[in-house]
């Protein structure tokens, strides 16, 4: 592997000499000094701040004040926070990892099979007008923020709203039902809202991207129209699949704020959720440090996965 | 192989009985139209949108719920009455709050990126990798850790920095400013290196030729890169939220999330209509800009903008 990195710089080193065109010797720094100001301000305000919640996560509490003391240096850490947050997360806080990761797992799911349908559909069965308009159907949930979605779903969803009238009125149910009152499903139906159309975007352009001769081929070679989509096109757009897996996921793994705008009762309580409730509280927010740091430890496989199949892609092309 | 062609090899068969042929057409021909992919995807859209529309309409209710519509449609929460949005100095605030913080925001994240963008792309030394891989983590940390970790360290470490606007400036800047990196990134793989060859062949130093030849060439992913970033912090709210000193200093955003879980009025879905205009208007100015940079190229329209995103 590293030898073979070495190869490719070494072929680059000599297909692409520095010395620019028309005898104009760039200096070494002057591509990288344009990195510098992004360079810095990462440092300082993205991986110092991440070293931050470690040094706090690892570090002590002012006795009296109660505010968080990082510690900077490994060698003088505690482990006390660390250790009580353990204690919980396998004690009375199991149930919310347990639900947060049934939650994440039930909600991508929905978003996979509606979200593939809905970018088969526009990348393989639409004319070019059309595939422009539901392109911009598809968009715009981008810009339009996700607080006005989920109270499109407050108004909706409430005891005198549109959903309860409808469904009081074909008697599907005798009563208004509370779905505003601590129940999964509301949870739920809000996490693929918000979150599907990251799932549908990628996924469309991984699909646009397939080559229709080699669908052509697996029709020519005998298959019928559904052995060919799962023999040829669904292993084909597994990255695809893989990638915008990990695109939704990560978030929904964080999200606190679909909880509290959706339902707010202890039933539905997310991990997000426990890492908002502490960094509010004074004397807490070590324990905010402590469960950032679990959130990374779960989430380093898809972030690990994002990375790499990125540096992949770039590397293609 | 087109529909049409597709359809003249099976519109042989006409003496077939109508349902056995199109059973044989739905075996032959896997481009033909598929009903159901397409009733999912409108029953999708359809289900994206109506709720929004609901939200739209509501903020121009006569009445007091915020549930259903109630005695006619109005401009009431809008600016007829004082606890509404344009009246309610509270609200007024937080508009002039939210666009403060996203020009801002704007300004200074899309210079950062695109020059860091540039730096990268041509940068082929050690430390690019480290550079690229710092830049990507930061645009997949989900958000909460992000704000979190701005928190504690502006609130514990670097207090010299107040919490209030320019502490949200700067988280969401470190937020924002990977989109810049990766639009800018794309268009540079996509334009061609001899346009600036040509121009330094021809004399041109490298700053002028960065200023005369890269930029206009990159303006099409400059102009999506301001549209993107600013929809995407004036809506913002985790970040803003943690690093928000008094109440003045809450964004639009901030106030509508913290309003939504008690009884809200009509007022608060004036608010995130009035956020859904702004974005919109920003988002069609800069696809106006993409379009006018790009006038002459061979472009994808939205679906090349789409592509970027």
């Amino acid at each position: 592997m590293s030898t073979r990195r070495a190869e490719r710089q070494r072929i680059r080193r000599l297909t692409e000499p520095e010395a620019a065109p028309g005898g104009v010797n760039l200096p070494r720094w002057f591509w990288p000094s344009f990195t510098l100001p992004g360079i810095v301000w990462l440092l300082l305000f993205f991986v110092l701040p991440l070293y931050t919640v470690i040094a706090i996560a690892f570090g002590t509490v002012d006795p009296v004040l109660r505010t968080p003391i990082p510690v900077w240096q490994p060698w003088w850490w505690t482990t006390s926070h660390m250790t009580e947050a353990l204690d919980k997360a396998f004690g009375i806080f199991s149930p919310v990892y347990v639900r947060t990761f049934l939650y994440v797992v039930v909600a991508s799911a929905i978003s996979l099979v509606l979200g593939y349908a809905v970018a088969y559909f526009v990348a393989r069965h639409t004319s070019r007008r059309k595939r422009a308009l539901l392109l911009i159907l598809l968009i715009s949930p981008f810009w339009i923020s996700y607080l006005m979605r989920m109270l499109a779903w407050i108004n909706l969803l409430q005891p005198e709203g549109y959903v309860n009238e409808i469904l009081t009125f074909l008697h599907i149910t005798p009563e208004p039902i509370g779905w505003l009152e601590g129940r999964s499903i509301t949870v739920i139906l809000g996490l693929v809202y918000g979150y599907i159309p990251y799932m549908i975007l990628p996924l469309y352009a991984f699909l646009d991207r397939i080559d229709q001769n080699v669908l052509e081929a697996g029709r020519d070679l005998g298959g019928s129209p559904v052995s060919t989509f799962f023999r040829v096109t669904l292993p084909l757009s597994r990255p695809g699949i893989l990638a915008s897996l990990v695109i939704v996921s990560l978030p929904m793994f964080g999200d606190y704020f679909t909880n509290t705008m959706l339902s707010g009762s202890p039933n539905t309580t997310m991990i997000g959720n426990l890492i908002d409730d502490s960094i509010n509280t004074t004397g807490q927010q070590a324990e905010a440090a402590v469960l950032i740091l679990i959130l990374m430890v779960i989430l380093i496989v898809p972030i690990w996965y994002y990375l790499r199949s990125t540096a992949k892609a770039a590397e293609a092309r | 192989m087109s529909q049409a062609t597709a359809e003249r090899a099976t519109a042989g068969a006409t003496d077939e009985p109508r349902a056995a042929r199109r059973r044989a057409s739905w075996r032959r021909n896997p481009w033909r139209k598929p009903r159901i992919l397409e009733a999912v995807t409108w029953a999708y859209l359809a289900w994206s949108i109506v709720p929004l529309t609901v939200a739209i309409l509501i903020s121009f209710n006569d009445g007091r719920s915020n549930a259903s519509i109630q005695g006619g449609l109005g401009f009431t929460w809008w600016w007829s009455d004082p606890d509404s949005l344009f009246k309610d100095p509270e609200l007024q605030s937080a508009i002039f709050q939210s666009v403060r913080l996203s020009v801002a925001t704007m300004l200074i994240a899309v210079p950062i990126g695109v020059a860091f963008a540039i730096g990268l792309d041509r940068w082929r030394g050690r430390g690019s990798g480290a550079a690229n891989f710092t830049m990507l983590l930061s645009f997949v940390m989900p958000e909460i850790v992000l704000g979190v970790a701005m928190f504690m360290v502006i609130a514990f470490v670097l207090t010299f920095i107040p919490l209030g606007t320019w502490a949200q400036v700067v988280g969401l800047v470190t937020y924002q400013v990977s989109y810049p990196v990766i639009i800018v990134r794309a268009r540079m793989l996509a334009i061609d290196k001899q346009y600036e060859e040509a121009a330094m062949d021809l004399g041109a130093p490298p700053r002028a030729t960065i200023r005369r030849i890269l930029i206009p060439l990159l303006s099409p992913a400059i102009f999506a890169s301001f549209a993107i970033v600013f929809a995407d912090s004036i809506d913002d709210f985790v970040t803003v939220r943690y690093l928000s000193g008094p109440a003045t200093s809450e964004p639009l955003s901030v106030k509508i999330y913290n309003f939504s879980r008690g009884s809200p009025t009509p007022a608060i879905n004036a608010a995130a209509t009035l956020l859904m205009v702004a974005t919109t208007l920003v988002v069609v100015l800069g696809y106006l800009g993409y379009r006018a940079a790009t006038r002459g190229q061979r472009r994808e329209g939205v679906q090349g903008l789409a592509g970027q995103i």
